[in-house]
């Protein structure tokens, strides 16, 4: 009788046990699109890094990054990361080396008289946020009147950054929805519309984000590629290794009974 | 060479030790899958401290660079990416090896008579491991680190009268910073290291004093040949020595497929907020401990007042150390335990699980209900096993190992 009771109740617990990840994936925040990014394609990272340092790179710094390891990662001249990339002298006039980290001149206390907060890093945003946060965020900035800056962001509202993008994408507009959640009405976004156009067509820009993000992706941390790579060389060495260790054990076990 | 070995033997016990310890060690010759996490938790604790000296030659421990050096040490420094997924994928690894290890403990009986103090020893390894976790991880300074600190040290406020003044002198200031960091440092890399390997040293002696406890739960010293040498026990080198080569091959396979492929495990083992350096004014949305802590921190939040909290917290904690009294159960596997114990016992786990994922998640009022529903099983099987074990119905125990 004790049995019985008590698998009854495991099988509960079982269930219970099975129910809860259905039960906690409720949670309301703006969809994000996967990033079309490939973290191997080297043209496209070199694009990336173009994009970074013309429309990024004179607010963000990526201060754990250097200029010579993108060069040698991106596998670009040296002359042309410096001609791509530097564009500061450090503090006696001298041009900044090629070996330096990329830092800005931008402080905290400038920026947050201009922005309202200081200037995040970006060596490790890709790391924090993901790569489909990054990707969703730059195709999600809007017209908005109310805001100091006149833009606001969908995945990060009231974000401190102007689109600094907009040349390129053009100027969309927030679209709502009106749906019920229970009796209460709630305004939901529904999508954008462009409203003026850009210097890239809709396709370019989001290829144009995705080659930012993948660029972003790899600053995040340089070594991945090089990671993978040296990965499996490891994993074949251990099957190998695991190959003579189990001939090995055989034959001493031979004579146990 | 033997001349050698006579000089150093007349004047240091090399050839002796090596014998009691190993060459003439003799060990059940029934050791099955479970019994290769002992081993390799002493290889998992070497890893840690050789990857960790490495780690410590290019890290600072200053609340204003300790973040960059990581960072600088997985960029800059040649292979030091490697050494520190090495050190953080090791930090994981050890804690699962441990909980295989403990779990085949609980199976097989293995902390009851005469080996009640390998297990003492064992879970005060375990509880220096987890502080030793616990003050690596606030290492990297990344907001994680800053503000899982701040959780757990602040439970200690939760002591009446000496709360705030202690939670102060553990700090060595009003908020976590640079002395905190400073102190986690030392206890991290001398002070804890120094008491892990001392215990496991202990736990060892033990062991080898009484032996090792097999899946049949025989004593195999009680059938000895005419040499004296127990008929079930076959040298543990270089029997399982080699065996325990193939374990450390699959366990370094597994190992690296982690640490090459899935370094920060999806969040779980580097957490994504960790990549953002500690920031005391800015608290992240959704604060939880890295999973090796989960279960107990789920029990913490399962109570409503916060001293009751720590204490039953605590308490899921110390219950364990009393396992060998609380099991009265002269039978010591499960293979010859009753129905009751069995499905005691997979409660126990399923309990644990569910209460480390529980921990992840926000605290809703269902799930909330859940944590309670789980912490009262995980107590339930030290209650139920106690009540059960003194009269337990039990099969017959057979007088060899079998197989």
């Amino acid at each position: 009788m004790k049995t019985a009771t008590i698998k009854k109740i495991m099988k509960l617990l079982i269930v219970a046990a099975m129910l809860m990840p259905v039960m906690a994936t409720a949670s309301g925040s703006v969809h994000l699109e996967s990033a079309p990014i490939d973290i191997n394609d080297k043209e496209s990272l070199r694009r990336g890094a173009k994009a970074f340092a013309d429309y990024c790179y004179s607010c963000h710094a990526a201060s754990f990054v250097r200029f010579n390891r993108i060069a040698k990662d991106l596998e670009m001249s040296e002359e042309d990361v410096r001609e791509m990339m530097i564009h500061t002298r450090g503090k006696k006039g001298a041009p900044t080396k090629i070996g330096d980290l990329m830092k800005v001149s931008m402080t905290d206390d400038y920026a947050k008289n201009a922005f309202g907060t200081a200037v995040p890093d970006l060596s490790l945003e890709a790391r924090a946020r993901g790569a489909d946060w990054v990707y969703t965020y730059l195709r999600s900035f809007y017209v908005d009147p109310y805001r100091p800056n006149g833009f606001n962001n969908a995945v990060f509202p009231d974000v401190g950054m102007p689109n600094v993008l907009w040349s390129l994408q053009g100027l969309q507009e927030a679209r709502y929805k009106t749906v019920m959640h229970g009796d209460v009405e709630v305004e939901e976004l529904e999508g954008f519309e462009q409203v003026s156009a850009g210097k890239l067509s809709p396709e370019e820009y989001d290829m144009f984000v995705a080659d930012l993000t993948n660029f972003m992706v790899y600053i995040g941390e340089p070594v991945q590629v090089e990671r993978r790579s040296l990965g499996w060389k490891v994993l074949l060495f251990l099957i190998v290794l695991f190959g003579f260790a189990y001939a090995l054990k055989k034959e001493y076990w031979k004579d146990v009974h | 060479m033997s001349n050698l070995m006579t000089w150093i033997d007349d004047r240091f016990p090399a050839t002796k030790m090596w014998n009691d310890h190993l060459a003439k060690y003799y060990t059940p010759k029934n050791f099955n899958f479970w019994y290769f996490f002992g081993s390799l938790a002493l290889m998992v604790l070497v890893i840690q401290i050789i990857s960790g000296i490495f780690l410590t030659m290019h890290y600072k421990p200053d609340g204003a660079m300790a973040f960059a050096s990581v960072e600088y040490i997985m960029r800059d420094v040649p292979y030091g990416w490697l050494i520190r997924y090495i050190h953080s994928t090791g930090a994981t690894a050890f804690f699962v090896v441990v909980y295989l290890h403990m779990l085949r403990g609980l199976m097989y009986g293995s902390y009851k008579k005469p080996r009640e103090l390998i297990w003492l020893f064992g879970m005060f390894i375990y509880l220096a491991l987890m502080a030793e976790a616990f003050m690596g991880y606030l290492l990297p300074w990344g907001q994680m680190s800053y503000w899982g600190a701040q959780v757990i040290i602040s439970l200690f406020s939760a002591i009446p009268v000496i709360g705030d003044d202690l939670t102060l002198w553990i700090r060595g200031d009003f908020v976590i910073g640079d002395a905190t960091l400073n102190r986690f440092f030392a206890l991290h890399v001398i002070a804890l290291p120094f008491v892990l390997v001392f215990l496991v040293i202990a736990h060892i002696l033990a062991l080898h004093e009484v032996g090792s406890n097999n899946p049949d739960g025989v004593e195999i010293k009680k059938n000895k040949g005419p040499d004296g040498i127990p008929l079930d026990g076959i040298p543990f080198h270089p029997y399982y020595s080699v065996k325990d080569i193939v374990g450390v091959v699959v366990f370094l396979f597994f190992f690296s497929v982690v640490m090459f492929y899935f370094p920060d495990g999806g969040g779980y083992l580097l957490e994504h907020a960790n990549f953002i350096a500690a920031d005391p004014l800015k608290t992240p949305e959704h604060i939880a401990p890295v999973w090796y802590f989960t279960p107990f921190y789920a029990i913490l939040r399962a109570v409503p007042d916060k001293l009751m909290g720590v204490g039953t917290m605590g308490a899921a904690i110390v219950v364990l150390f009393f396992l060998p009294w609380i099991d009265r159960c002269k039978v010591k596997s499960i293979r010859y335990r009753s129905v009751i114990f069995k499905v005691n016992l997979i409660v126990f786990c399923v309990s644990f699980v569910v209460l480390g994922w529980l921990a992840m998640q926000p605290a809703t009022e269902i799930l909330t209900f859940f944590s309670r529903v789980f912490t009262f099983f995980y107590f339930a099987f030290f209650a139920v096993l106690y009540v059960t074990s003194k009269n337990e119905k039990t099969k017959p125990v057979p007088d060899r190992v079998t197989s």
